[in-house]
């Protein structure tokens, strides 16, 4: 049996409530409240405790999916990473980098975001990148 | 937020405005709490009375889209009686006599009447305010998401400097930011005017500085888009293809069905996420990231806080880390990128970015720290504004008049519908509905309606209504509650199949680009 508790940031709120996140050989079984966090010290709210619930669900996507015929199909990664780079291609040079558009997100993390305004910046060229911090 | 979290407590009085705070930031609702059994005054200004409205000294029920003229009714009391902080205005403020003399102009009978607060407690709130030691003012997207967004925020920065209720320990002023890592999304330059750390794109010295970091001739200097600006260019052919990373637009944007219109109509649409939510239905490719508890990384919260991300557990399937994702897209679009972890980009962004230049992975084992931490050795800042001292020198006062929301009721739409968070669900539900205890506790959407309204369209507890704005049209279940007066209704907004963001205005503050989710008119009719 492989125990772990992995402490961790909550992923909802901007509070951050700080929690080590249960797993057993590799599935993730309970949330347990970080004591020492001087933002939730010990405490978290019923989003925070039930946290680790939607991240294995079944319904998440396991795949790259990409529209054939208009219906979504299951694709290679190689595939729909190449679709999307030479989309982005042929869109900047059929109508330029400004008619490209990039949805940064509060979700995802710091570094992840940074990357995605570095890469509609400097490698598309364009500053049309926005997130819904006013949602 | 000015002040770190853990201060609230210590603070006399709290000002809580346009904030749902136990049920959509919970633990900072667990400071109030205990700022409160330190004896602490409450004040709680909101069209729905909301949980924390019941531990409140005093209450008042403002209507929807009134803030600026309930706080200058508050200021124009506090000057009235002489309770200003004068030598804090002195040396600290600018601007001051401008903003004078619009408060002297304001008439309380006219601010009681608009905003239906009483004379009296317009008094009493400005006078407990006023004469606070440590006062705190809590707010949320109550007051941002308005037409007058940007307004209502200048006018509580008014409201803190006319009684220098900033710039000290538990004293200032706490916008709570709406989703986990909206902070820290505006910091790394997730915005179309600026690089991280708010460094202008219009900023020669910023626009060079990041040219050479990032091996590029040059970097374009005219400002982006923002999201709704992006779906118009789509209308208007001018945008083609739209990358969107871990957002759901088409349950969170206001205009639903225009925002499906855009989407279904942009030429190549590419939606990274870890379901396939009503967005994503709509791409043309859809790329599998991966959720928080399988990433490494970084948040920034509510009070600049910058804590770990860590990975517990593998991806499923073949999800993919969303930064490998951008990562090999750039490579294959021919920009070279070579990262080896998300440790290597944070190295990058902190050499970037003097707020965060002090900040490295070794130094936030433990409680994280809140910038601006600009080298190793700085310890993180708390409050922001120490002793008065604003970033951009003095603190500017505001002549802000009162502008009424961009839609009102009339005959046609009599209702004035609001929207907001219910307790055991986030944002577009995305991630809550799929958690069994959460989906258990709200399966489904519903509508908050006074018992006096829900007496005259002849309807109980349960029964189906449906709500039309000018925009579209919805069916759900109704509650009766006395949390909306007369008039107003209420309703969350986490549930795709009562998507209460097909009726929302999509009119946006001019400044800030937020749309008037708060306020629009509608019409209910019962469902047989
Ligand atoms: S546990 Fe609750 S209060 Fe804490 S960050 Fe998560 S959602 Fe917010």
């Amino acid at each position: 049996m492989d125990y772990r508790n992995t402490l961790t940031t909550c992923t909802y709120c901007g509070c951050g409530c700080n929690f080590f996140l249960e797993s057993l050989d590799g599935r993730l079984t309970g949330t347990i409240p970080c004591k020492t966090s001087p933002v939730n010290e010990g405490k978290l709210c019923i989003k925070g405790w039930n946290v680790h619930q939607f991240v294995q669900s079944e319904k998440r996507l396991t795949k790259p999916l990409l529209r054939k015929n208009g219906e979504l199909v299951e694709v290679s990664w190689d595939e729909a990473l190449n679709f999307v780079a030479s989309g982005l291609k042929a869109a900047k040079s059929a109508s330029g980098a400004d008619s490209i558009g990039f949805f940064a997100s509060a979700k995802v993390t710091n570094e992840e975001n940074y990357l995605m305004q570095k890469f509609a910046r400097a490698a598309v060229g364009t500053n049309n990148i926005d997130h819904c911090a006013r949602l | 937020m000015t002040n770190a979290m853990s201060e609230i407590e210590d603070a006399d009085t709290i000002f809580i405005i346009g904030s749902n705070t136990a049920t959509s930031h919970p633990l900072v609702a667990t400071r109030i709490f205990r700022a409160i059994e330190k004896g602490a005054r409450v004040l709680v200004a909101d069209p729905r009375k909301n949980q924390i409205a019941a531990f409140a000294d005093l209450y008042v029920r403002h209507r929807p889209g009134t803030d600026v003229a309930l706080l200058n009714g508050m200021m124009k009391v506090i000057l009235d009686k002489g309770l200003e902080d004068k030598a804090f205005i002195a040396e600290n403020t600018e601007e001051f006599d401008a903003f004078k003399k619009l408060i002297d102009g304001v008439s309380l009978d006219e601010v009681s009447q608009i905003t239906g607060v009483l004379l009296e407690d317009i008094h009493t709130l400005a006078e407990i305010y006023a004469k606070a030691d440590k006062a705190s003012i809590v707010y949320c997207m109550g007051i941002t998401q308005h037409t007058n967004g940007v307004n209502n925020v200048k006018s509580l920065a008014n409201l803190s400097m006319l009684t220098g209720n900033i710039g000290k320990y538990a004293t200032g002023v706490n916008p709570l930011r709406g989703q986990n890592n909206v902070q820290g999304a505006c910091d790394m330059g997730g915005l179309p005017n600026v690089y991280t750390g708010y460094q202008p794109v219009t900023l020669g010295a910023a626009n060079k500085k990041f040219a050479e970091a990032w091996g590029v001739n040059e970097l374009p200097t005219k400002i982006g888009l923002t999201i709704p600006e992006m779906l118009h260019g789509i209308e208007k052919d001018e945008v083609r293809a739209l990358w969107i990373m871990g957002e759901n637009p088409v349950v969170s944007d206001p205009d639903a069905n225009h925002v499906v219109k855009a989407l279904e109509k942009v030429e190549l649409l590419i939606v990274q996420d870890i379901f396939l939510t009503p967005t994503a239905r709509l791409a043309h490719v859809v790329l599998p990231g991966v959720s928080f508890a399988e990433k490494d990384g970084t948040f920034s919260n509510t009070e600049r806080r910058v804590t770990r991300v860590r990975k517990a557990v593998e991806p499923v399937g073949e999800a993919r880390q969303d930064w490998w994702i951008i990562q090999e897209i750039s490579n294959r679009f021919g920009f070279k990128m070579d990262y080896a972890s998300p440790e290597a980009i944070f190295k990058e962004i902190a050499s970037l970015t003097p707020s965060y230049g002090g900040i490295t992975y070794e130094r936030l084992e433990g409680p994280g720290l809140q910038w601006p931490c600009p080298s190793l050795e700085h310890p993180g800042t708390p409050f922001l504004h120490k002793d008065g001292k604003f970033t951009r020198g003095k603190g500017l006062f505001h002549a802000i008049d009162y502008k009424p929301s961009a839609e009102l009721v009339d005959d046609e739409y009599p209702f004035c519908m609001t929207t907001g968070r219910i307790y055991a669900h986030y944002h577009t539900g995305t991630m809550t509905r799929n958690s069994k205890a959460l989906d258990f506790e709200a399966p489904e959407g519903f509508l908050e309606i006074n018992p006096a309204d829900a007496k005259a369209l002849d309807v109980l507890d349960g029964h189906r209504v449906k709500i039309a704005s000018r925009r579209g049209e919805i069916e759900t279940r109704i509650m009766i509650t006395e949390r909306v007066e007369k008039g107003v209704v209420f309703m969350p907004f986490h549930f795709e199949e009562a998507n209460v963001n097909k009726l929302t205005n999509p009119a946006y503050d001019p400044i800030a680009k937020i749309p008037e989710l708060k306020v629009c008119a509608v019409k209910l009719e019962k469902v047989s």
